[in-house]
């Protein structure tokens, strides 16, 4: 296939885009430098790179939430303006509204879709259904856990079906356990009907076991993509037990020869909170 | 604590008061008691006259008309103070050029405008709404624009990716985050309410529970003003056990102090 005619077909396309930040105090700081990234329709794509790559800002840029200083965005073929309509966000930090039960917030994603309430409401229902929370629909954000929140937030966004999903570190916070069922989760849902995903995440293990490509990004500033490799590892695959193949820990050898060179630029650079 | 040991305390607490009250202004040390009634009266007779008001029936057209004076209040300072906070947090501009003159509206003491209150709107309840009015909205004001501002910007970016549009985010982002806000600010504005209804009153009227103690000090009954106070603290507490109720029903998403089924 060739370049123009896979960036057509490609549910992401990021060509030569750049991202230079404004400081208060005058200046710029240049986040990301002239980057191409292209996600296939149904293909997982998992970022990973050292903390304040500019991973997140990327992510951003493919949502439509943060315009490039260059380069230009496609979706589906053509370009990008204004937000993704297309795209659900997993966002890393708690999204969901504090002031609306899980029901609600589920159901209020349909709200923009023109969705009869009642229709909202029965279908809200299903998909907390589908993440294992039908006993929690009536409570409060406050009142779920934080593993709870995220497959709210998961429900809230697949309910809309879109055809591509953003997440930012959706797993951070969780505890090891959490996130293999939480991935587990993701990786069932992805395989009834195969979104494209572009997977942000600082665990290297996590990106391995979910993704179909894994991308690492250098350290900042002007951080950029320096490694792409693709996991050839069969599906369906369970999280816990996909770790403990030779083929994984191959695949990990190679990927970590690139990251941890970035990562360490990013601790020299007094950068690194986390590796 | 349990809240029946709480409760008796706190009753306990104000018997021991009155009974101090009551001993101070009754027992005799030669001729006088410690304490003159004439200008600290006696608990009795504050509870008589407190009884007479009501039996009589006289106190309930005052009453009444706090009360509607309060209500007044609240009401159009709540949705003034609603309306301005929105159109300030949302238009830049706006709150850039009247910024000084909110902030200056604000530091002048409001009892200097109830002579001029009375001039405008006369001796009726109005002129006590206005003054109570320019207490509440402000309160309102200051917290509904906090509110509209400080939205989470990741909920608010999480609800435009679900697609919504201004309307919809003003209706399950803005209006909501702004309505805890003035919620968590209810207990105090309806406080102000009051305050500007009663004092209102008390400055010019003929009729509410500041005009009546005010009559009653006009002619040094001091029995009479201590049984206004004490039907104004009666009211206070049962208005402020409405806006409880109400607070509770409607900040139910909010955490509270954790509640677990543990007996404690
Ligand atoms: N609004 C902004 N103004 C200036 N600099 C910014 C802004 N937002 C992000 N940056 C900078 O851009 C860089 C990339 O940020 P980004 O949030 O994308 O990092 P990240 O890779 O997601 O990091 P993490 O793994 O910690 O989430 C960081 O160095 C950050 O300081
Ligand atoms: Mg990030």
């Amino acid at each position: 296939m060739g370049e123009s005619a896979q960036a057509a077909s490609a549910a992401v396309a990021l060509r030569g885009v750049s991202i230079a930040f404004l400081l208060p105090k005058g200046g710029t700081y240049p986040a990301v430098a002239a980057t191409d990234l292209v996600v296939a329709p149904g293909e997982f794509v998992a970022i990973v790179g050292p903390t304040g790559c500019g991973k997140s800002t990327l992510l951003n840029v493919a949502a439509g939430l943060i315009q490039p200083s260059t380069g230009t965005t496609s979706i589906f073929g053509r370009p990008l303006a204004g937000l993704n309509a297309e795209a659900g966000f997993l966002f890393q930090q708690d999204a969901l509204m504090p002031w609306k039960t899980a029901l609600d917030n589920v159901a209020v994603a349909l709200e923009p879709r023109g969705v009869p309430r009642k229709e909202a409401l029965e279908r809200a229902r299903q998909w907390l259904d589908r993440v294992g929370l039908s006993v929690f629909v009536d409570r409060y954000p406050h009142m779920l856990s934080g593993g709870q929140k995220k497959r709210v937030a998961l429900a809230q966004i697949l309910i809309r079906d879109p055809r591509i999903l953003l997440m930012d570190e959706p797993f951070g916070p969780l505890d090891a356990q959490t996130r293999q069922i939480m991935g587990n989760l993701l990786l069932d849902l992805w395989a009834q009907d195969k979104k494209a995903v572009l997977f942000v995440t600082h665990d290297l293990e996590e990106a391995i076991a979910l993704a179909d490509r894994v991308v690492v990004m250098s350290a900042g500033p002007a951080a950029t993509i320096v490694g792409d490799t693709a996991i050839d590892l069969g599906r369906p695959r369970d999280i816990a037990e996909i770790r403990t193949e030779p083929r994984f820990h191959a695949i990990h050898k190679q990927i970590w020869a690139t990251l941890r060179g970035e990562v360490q630029k990013a601790y020299a650079q007094g950068e690194g909170r986390r590796a | 604590m349990k809240r029946t040991t709480l409760l008796s305390l706190q009753i306990a607490v104000g018997i021991l008061l009155l009974i101090v009250w009551h001993l101070l202004t009754t027992v005799k040390f030669g001729a006088k008691p410690i304490l003159d009634p004439f200008f600290f009266s006696r608990p009795l007779d504050v509870l008589a006259r407190v009884w007479k008001d009501f039996y009589a029936g006289t106190i309930w057209r005052h009453l009444g008309i706090t009360l509607l004076e309060t209500v007044l209040a609240f009401i159009t300072g709540a949705i003034g103070g609603i309306v301005f906070g929105f159109v300030f947090a949302r238009g830049e501009i706006v709150a850039a050029v009247f910024d000084p003159y909110i902030k200056a509206a604000n530091a002048l003491p409001r009892v200097v405008l109830a002579p001029i209150f009375m001039l405008w709107f006369g001796l009726g309840i109005w002129s006590k709404v206005a003054l109570g009015f320019t207490l509440v909205f402000f309160i309102v004001f200051f917290n509904v624009y906090q509110g509209v501002r400080e939205v989470s910007p990741t909920i608010l970016a999480n609800a435009r990716m679900l697609g919504m549009n201004e309307r919809q985010l003003l209706r399950h982002v803005y209006w909501p985050a702004a309505l805890t806000w003035m919620f968590s600010s209810l207990h105090t504005s309806v406080g102000f309410a009051l305050v500007g209804a009663v004092v209102g009153e008390y400055l010019g009227s003929s009729a509410g529970l500041g005009y009546k103690i005010h009559e009653a000090e006009s002619v040094f009954d001091v029995t009479g003003v201590f049984a206004g106070m004490v039907i104004l603290a009666v009211f206070v507490i049962i208005i402020d056990t409405i806006v409880t109720a109400i607070e509770n029903r409607l900040l139910i998403w909010r955490p509270q102090a954790q509640s677990t089924t543990a007996q404690g």
